[in-house]
């Protein structure tokens, strides 16, 4: 029968041989991590993104890297997801993006900051994560709740793809915040669209649609293919 | 009691008493949020409220273990503490760092790692605190005739968590090494040497409450903390699939995670063997509850659920989702509050004379907290799940997940209210117990 000396012993030896190999295998991570994490792409700017995540605590609410709260989304890929130029966007103003929805603190950053996370987000997105998070596997056996063809003629605006569908859907797919864009150009004209784009709020005051500030000719590319949906 | 200068143990129960029912309040601002009532974003949003949760947590159980620490060890070394004052000062000082740091996360003053958020300056001073508190505990035991083995892995793991905590006021420029460092601290504390602190106190607990031969329970105590240790080390490696580190981890944390439940079992039989070797004739019955409770309750929450979130195959669709909430409530439910839970209950007569744990007040207490947990527990269980499939394996927007799973936070706070009603009724409980009082002092 096991004695109390022996039963320390295996305390002891078990501590101390487990604690050797972690050690050596904290040694061997910490020489694979710089080419796993791409250390020659962690710039300045990315620290600077880093910092801002730390110091007003993201992770209170998002995960990153699968770590944090589960009250707003994991934003490991968030840049591939979303591209920068949404995500700088929402960051003006998160509460325009989805109006009535679960709410983001405002924390007022300025356009150097929003570069720096963006920066700190797309860095985190190219860490080889040993496939997390991984692409949903049951997608294809779902069947989309419309199955309607895009009507377009044209080519879709490469702004509407990383912005616009956020909020709304097209032919059954992207959001469901505003309206579907399904048949838009029987409901406005060019110039509706075009003024509706530049400002909502002199069109239809209290609308949640955010002022996007969009270039002259990204707006006008949007209002030209909007217009073939039919 | 047998030594007067256990009393100051009242102190640091007290704190995990106020800090626990502080902790459940924060607790029910992010259930209503999950639920869509987030009325108080403004004042306190979740991150907020969330940092609060987890650090009242840490702040009350480390409380606990302190105030268990300084009942203990004087009747293991068979002498005073050292200091008394000494130590009221630390208490003192433990309570000014954790009232400050809960002040400042309303206001931002935090450094947002997941239950590290305490800012920098304050790591110092707990440090400080930690140092004076093991030198009052340590000075005690190292000068005593006598020191048994219960008290040894007490003090080991409570030295060895204040070392621990080191590693996670390094600063880091990369998020990957950061995370790297943080489970140091935060893995090898509650799946390490908290287990140490752990067996320490429910080694004590079974000693007193079962009247079980020391060396019978001291060895079978060196055989679990071996086993927490065999499997808790390399079990770190649960944290490390998918954060940027190398891909052996995946083997290495899967198969020593699926370990980990063992030091947990253990635990359990431990608790239920000793307990019924015993008899259950200790009068203070309800003590004994609690402490055969955490045992079980352990198992289930850290050991059982823990392994069906961790293996590698499931973790990649449950990372960072509600699951890990469900794991998280019932395993430190289990393995420490039940824990700092049950060394009240059984000091709180000695201490001061009393005898309170009589009548239904005190057994109410304990079936309705753990009645809600359990309750709580399958609610996020279902929340969870439903996410895993919705979000992760299908694809929705997380969004309208979330709106979804709302209805399942309606049963969270629902059985969170159960558990508080538990929580007040012993908090009342402890009131009704009163001061410490040297009449309570056993003559030898």
């Amino acid at each position: 029968m096991l004695t109390k000396s022996q039963a320390r012993v295996f305390f002891l030896a078990g501590t101390v041989f487990f604690s050797a190999i972690f050690i050596l295998l904290t040694i061997d991570t910490l020489r694979q991590v710089p080419e796993r994490q791409n250390s020659e792409a962690l710039t300045a700017s990315v620290v600077r993104g880093k910092h801002i995540w730390d110091s007003n605590n993201c992770m209170g609410c998002h995960t990153i890297l699968g770590e944090g709260a589960y009250y707003a989304p994991e934003l490991t890929r968030v840049v591939e997801r979303r591209g920068a130029e949404w995500i700088r966007i929402f960051l003006r103003d998160p509460e325009a993006m989805y109006p009535g929805k679960r709410r983001m603190v405002r924390y007022g950053f300025d356009e150097e900051q929003i570069t720096d996370v963006i920066a700190f987000l797309d860095w985190i997105g190219h860490v080889d994560t040993n496939g997390f998070p991984p692409a949903p596997d049951m997608a294809p056996d779902v069947k989309l709740t419309s199955t309607a063809e895009v009507q377009a003629s044209a080519a879709r605006p490469a702004y509407f793809d990383t912005v616009c569908i956020a909020c709304h859907a097209v032919g059954g797919r992207g959001g469901n915040v505003g309206p579907a864009l399904d048949g838009v150009a029987h409901r406005m004209t060019a110039s509706e669209l075009d003024r509706w784009l530049a400002d909502p709020q002199s069109v239809k005051p209290g609308t949640a649609m955010p002022k996007l500030g969009l270039a002259d000719d990204t707006r006008a590319e949007l209002v030209a293919w909007l217009g073939t949906l039919k | 009691m047998k030594y007067r200068s256990q009393r100051v143990a009242y102190l640091f129960f007290a704190t995990s008493m106020l800090l626990f029912v502080l902790q459940i309040v924060f607790g029910f601002i992010l259930g209503f949020a999950h639920m869509g009532y987030d009325g108080l974003h403004d004042l306190i949003p979740f991150n907020a409220a969330r940092s609060s949760h987890l650090n009242l947590l840490v702040f009350w159980l480390l409380s606990g273990f302190m105030g268990a620490a300084y009942y203990i060890v004087p009747e293991e070394a068979e002498r005073e503490l050292v200091s008394e004052k000494l130590a009221v000062l630390q208490w003192a000082a433990l309570v000014v760092v954790g009232v400050t740091a809960i002040i400042g996360f309303q206001f931002g003053w935090w450094e947002g790692r997941k239950f590290l958020e305490i800012p920098r300056p304050l790591d110092y001073l707990v440090v400080v605190d930690v140092l004076l508190f093991l030198y009052v505990v340590g000075r005690t035991a190292l000068g005593a005739e006598r020191f048994t083995t219960t008290g040894s892995v007490l003090l080991v793991g409570l030295t060895a968590a204040a070392l621990l905590y080191l590693p996670g006021m390094i600063t880091f420029e990369s998020q990957v090494l950061d995370s790297y460092f943080r489970w140091w601290v935060v893995h090898l504390w509650v799946e390490g040497v908290w287990e140490l602190i752990m067996g320490g106190i429910l080694s004590f607990l079974l000693i007193k409450l079962t009247g079980v031969d020391r060396e019978l329970i001291e060895k079978w105590l060196y055989v679990i903390v071996g086993f927490t240790f065999l499997s808790g080390i390399l079990g770190t490696g649960h944290h490390y699939y998918y954060i940027g580190t190398p891909e052996y981890w995946l083997l290495v944390g899967g198969v020593f995670s699926a370990l980990e439940p063992l030091a947990f079992l253990g635990m359990a039989m431990y608790a239920v063997t000793m307990a019924r070797r015993g008899g259950m004739h200790h009068e203070n019955r309800i003590a004994l509850f609690w402490t055969v409770g955490c045992g079980v309750m352990s198992f289930v929450g850290a050991g059982f659920l823990g392994f069906a979130h961790t293996l590698p195959q499931v973790n990649l669709w449950t990372h960072g989702t509600i699951i890990t909430a469900m794991h998280g409530h019932m395993a430190f439910w289990g393995a420490y509050a039940m824990l700092v839970l049950a060394m009240i209950s059984y000091a709180m007569p000695n201490m001061t004379g009393r005898k309170r744990f009589k009548g239904s007040l005190p057994e109410w207490a304990f079936w309705t907290s753990n009645v809600g947990m359990m309750g709580m527990t399958g609610a996020f269980a279902v929340a969870g799940i439903a996410q895993v499939y919705m979000e992760r394996r299908i694809g929705m927007d997380f969004l309208a997940v979330q709106e979804a799973v709302e209805v399942h936070f309606g049963g969270v706070v629902l059985a969170a209210c159960l558990l508080t009603l538990g929580v007040v009724l012993f908090v009342w409980n402890f009131i009704q117990y009163g001061l410490p009082s040297d009449e309570a002092i056993e003559r030898a």
